[in-house]
């Protein structure tokens, strides 16, 4: 059955790319910081894109700079990764629709869902009127599209991050900006003041309980325990 | 550090990783979702983006030179920014660039 009534490839594509252009200053600046750390502890400039495909989960790749360098233990190491990317059990939680006709292109996309990917995959909209192909497609392209900047970046910061004479200090809080542009447009598409107030309480209660080291995960398990209270109340 | 036992614990962190990205579609592969994760899949996005904002504010120091100030004016010029044009570049962009001006002059 050949119909093809969507938006069409080149569209897809390109607004796949609009999509990511926040994401490229992020992790091309961040990425950089990342590979310059790593050879800067004497490690060969290679084992940071390769890491970045083998790993690719930024905050755990910085913590496992020190913890290389001072050889510790594999078992704690997986184990601290484990405690820095639980939160993105949860991740999939919220895109078990979204991906449910990804077939073959679905180990990918759940291999590369990073914060910033999982941001852009569940509040921007694929192209009006795309086919549930082109859905998928614009999925692959977002997260391929961060994926490569993020290595990218961790091998040009490995090669030649010494060589950087422009101060970026402050380029990475594009990551941030991020975040503040998906809140608002959830903000948009979620008119009830509940969820605000519950991630408030927890990010509140996480910081009491656990200062600020493992707010997210703690935060997000509060969470996720405050929505179930209040399901009666939202659903 | 030999370089196989960088290897090593690069894979078995790339693993874990997967794994946790992975679990709720293996769990979920032969087995119905139950009905409250339709709700929650609809509320848990816009909980993650609030925290996700507060845990990358999380290290604001209040007592340093600058008291916050260039991280709290630069999340409110791109939220602000971004009701007014909704235009995603110029939200991030324009934010990003007053946080870079203000560490700068207010350090």
């Amino acid at each position: 059955m050949q119909e093809n009534t969507g938006p069409g490839r080149g569209h897809i594509l390109a607004r796949a790319f609009a999509a990511s252009l926040p994401v490229l200053l992020g992790y091309l600046t961040i990425g950089i910081a990342f590979g310059l750390l790593l050879v800067d502890r004497g490690f060969a400039w290679w084992l940071a894109p390769l890491m970045s495909v083998i790993v690719y989960a930024g905050a755990a790749q910085f913590m496992a700079i020190g913890l290389l360098a001072a050889g510790t233990g594999i078992v704690e190491i997986a184990i601290l990764t484990l405690v820095i990317n639980a939160r993105h059990m949860v991740y999939g939680l919220s895109l078990l629709d979204r991906f449910q006709s990804s077939g073959k292109r679905k180990p990918y996309l759940v291999y590369a869902l990073t914060d910033e990917t999982y941001g852009i995959l569940t509040t921007v909209q694929p192209p009006q009127g795309s086919t549930d192909g082109e859905r998928q497609e614009f999925y692959t392209a977002v997260s391929a599209l961060d994926q490569a900047y993020w290595v990218a970046g961790s091998a040009a910061g490995a090669l030649a991050g010494g060589l950087l004479t422009f101060d970026t200090r402050g380029l990475d809080f594009a990551l941030t900006s991020l975040f503040v542009v998906l809140l608002v447009e959830q903000v948009r598409a979620v008119k009830r003041l509940e969820p605000y107030l519950v991630a408030l309480l927890s990010a509140g209660a996480a910081l009491l309980l656990a200062g600020p080291a493992n707010l997210l995960i703690i935060a997000i398990s509060l969470a996720i325990g405050g929505l179930l209270l209040l399901r009666r109340r939202l659903a | 550090m030999s370089l196989s036992y960088v290897l090593l614990a690069m894979l078995a962190m790339g693993a874990v990783t997967l794994l946790c990205r992975a679990a709720p579609f293996l769990f979920f592969r032969k087995r119905q979702p139950p009905p409250v994760l339709d709700y929650l899949q609809r509320y848990i996005p816009p909980v993650i983006m609030a925290l996700l904002v507060i845990n990358s504010l999380k290290g604001i120091r209040f007592d340093s030179a600058a008291h916050g100030i260039p991280e709290l004016a630069a999340v409110a010029a791109t939220a602000l920014l971004h009701l007014w044009k909704r235009n995603v570049l110029l939200s991030i962009g324009g934010g990003t660039a007053l946080y870079m001006v203000l560490i700068r002059v207010l350090a």
